[in-house]
């Protein structure tokens, strides 16, 4: 398993403004913007999220705002995956352009609960919950979109 | 012989340089604008100094606009800007708009002409999908996307499948742009056209200004869209005409495209609308909110910060007052409109109804600054989005609406419309 960590999970439409609120958008430093992610609907999440664990949304996760903010104040925060059952569209973009791994699987988003011990291997879209001892096949990037993810974001071996 | 395709694909497919392209396909494109603003371009400018990226594929094709936090609201924006200001400075670019000559950018970039019929233009803010009125496709994006999109002057697409919008009628009385991309939320929720197009069609558009086209496309994004756009016409073309440089494109949909979905609509049977918190597809008919007491009005914003916004408010402003404890916050979208209500006496009127008039700015919007709402506090706002928290404390409500619906609610004290004006 490349990832292995504890559920975050969280309901239908979250948006950029409860991903990261426009007050803290005077900054751009990830680790700055970590503290203060989903601080509207979950205020302990900076507290209580570690290197490694899963955020698992439900329909259209990160729609509103085109704030890469909101993808880079989850992949500071430690969070190594995001699992949803559908993506808004910037934010689907704006997490493969900063190298956030990302997986729609609706039927995982609706059985997971927080807290539990989820793994998932990208090279072969394979989601694990442990904790339900179930697991679950995604559909895989198409070959562009992987190469973008396996440069480490769009910007890099960019050359002019 | 090309396949037949949407609006949207068609544009996509000329920049692609293809003869056609079809739904989920992946291409990349030549842009013709990249746009920024002081949240979003500090980011990208500064994933370009990580990568090294020293120079811009056209200083030309390139706008950032100071308008999000601007005046500066405190030391951490001003230094936003200023880097902005920096690069702008150092890559010679010609279309940087800082205090003094900036608007918001979805009212201003078709203002100055710097985006047409058949262009295709990203830019990073999600409300870049405004421009559709006008037959482009435009879309919003993030940072990385802007920063790759500065330096080459491309970009990556996945192809969208389109949802055709059939508009008839003529709009019923007091209703307006906003009642019907709200109306239309309210049918496919803030999910049912995500990744896809919108594609306004219909005998209904050319009773359309093309203020009120902007406030439809601008809110495509609320309905999940990757774009909304209108076919141009001669009400964009009369837009556009001494402002745009560039060669006006008008493409057609292909007769035999194919859409996911058809919805239709019949302007003469819809009503003032209100979205109630905290989703743009909660909506409510207006006058069916009357016992809801509110805080504060914004009447502004890149969905309705324009002349014919400013028009209606004023008209039903015209010799009446604000309520006693609402507070109304006018925001002229840029200079230009800032001019004209002012030459029209639109700004005069504001003041004496005991509304106040700020400078161009985004600032209560997305919660930034100039009306910030307290804890339980409501405000109806003809701005684009009600979620959580942003305008202000989590437990504030924000109830989008036309500027006719937010100018009578700053009347009444309560959310409604003329029928509850006492005769």
């Amino acid at each position: 398993m490349d990832i292995k960590g504890k559920a975050h999970k969280y309901g239908d439409n979250v948006d950029t403004d409860v991903i990261i609120p426009a007050r803290h958008l005077n900054t751009s430093n990830p680790e700055e913007l970590a503290l203060h992610c989903m601080e509207d609907i979950d205020p302990d999440f900076a507290k209580k999220v570690e290197r490694g664990d899963i955020m698992v949304g439900g329909e259209n996760f990160g729609c509103g705002s085109s704030r890469e903010h909101a993808p880079l104040s989850i992949k500071a925060s430690g969070v190594a995956c995001v699992i949803a059952s559908s993506f808004a569209r910037i934010f689907y973009r704006n997490a493969i352009n900063i190298g956030l791994p990302i997986l729609e699987c609706p039927e995982c988003s609706k059985e997971a609960k927080s807290g539990h011990i989820i793994g998932v291997d990208l090279a072969k879209g394979k989601i694990t919950n442990e904790t339900l001892g179930k697991s679950y096949a995604t559909q895989p990037f198409p070959k562009e979109i992987q190469d973008i993810i396996s440069r480490g974001g769009l910007l890099k071996q960019l050359k002019l | 012989m090309a396949r037949a395709m949407t609006l949207s694909q068609k544009i996509l497919a000329l920049h692609a340089r293809l003869d056609d392209v079809c739904a989920g396909q992946l291409i990349t494109a030549d842009l013709d604008m990249v746009l920024g603003n002081d949240i979003t371009s500090p980011v990208a400018i500064g994933e370009l100094e990580k990568a090294g990226i020293d120079g811009v594929f056209d200083r030309r094709k390139i706008s950032i606009v100071l308008d999000h936090f601007t005046p500066n609201k405190d030391i951490k924006s001003a230094e936003q800007c200023k880097k902005c200001r920096t690069f702008a400075r150092r890559f010679d670019i010609e279309n940087f708009f800082d205090v003094g000559e900036m608007g918001i950018e979805h009212a201003l970039l078709p203002e100055k002409g710097l985006v047409g019929a058949g262009d295709l233009v990203i830019g990073a803010d999600s409300h870049t999908c405004t421009y559709g009125a006008l037959g482009a496709f435009s879309t919003g994006v993030g940072s990385t996307d802007m920063a790759y999109g500065m330096a080459t002057g491309k970009a990556w697409f996945k192809v969208p499948s389109a949802i055709k919008v059939v508009l008839s009628g003529k709009p019923a009385k007091d209703v307006s742009g906003k009642d019907i991309i709200l109306s239309l939320i309210g049918i496919t929720g803030v999910d049912g056209a995500l990744y896809k197009s919108l594609e306004f069609v219909g005998d209904g558009v050319k009773h359309l200004g093309i203020d009120d086209r902007f406030t439809i496309c601008n809110m495509a994004i609320e309905a999940g869209a990757k774009n909304g756009i209108f076919e141009c016409d001669e009400v964009a073309e009369a837009y556009m005409k001494g402002r745009y440089k560039g060669k006006i494109r008008r493409l057609k949909a292909d007769e035999d495209a194919e859409y996911e979905r058809v919805i239709e609509i019949d302007l003469s049977r819809l009503s003032p609308t209100v979205s109630c918190p905290h989703l743009p597809s909660n909506v409510k008919n207006a006058d069916e909110l009357g016992g809801i007491a509110i805080d504060q009005v914004v009447i502004g914003s890149c969905t309705n910060g324009r002349i014919s916004d400013l028009r209606i408010a004023a008209k039903v402003l015209e010799n009446r007052k604000v309520a006693k404890g609402v507070r109304a916050i006018v925001i002229p979208a840029t200079n230009e409109v800032y001019l004209q209500a002012m030459r029209e006496g639109l700004l005069e009127t504001f003041i004496k109804a005991g509304a106040i008039v700020s400078t161009p700015t985004c600032g209560p919007c997305l919660g930034g600054h100039m009306g910030i709402l307290a804890e339980g506090e409501k405000c109806v706002a003809t701005t684009n989005r009600n979620f959580v928290g942003r305008m202000g404390h989590i437990t504030s409500e924000i109830y989008l609406a036309s500027p006719y619906v937010a100018a009578c609610s700053a009347v009444l004290g309560h959310i409604g419309t003329e029928r509850s004006f006492k005769k």
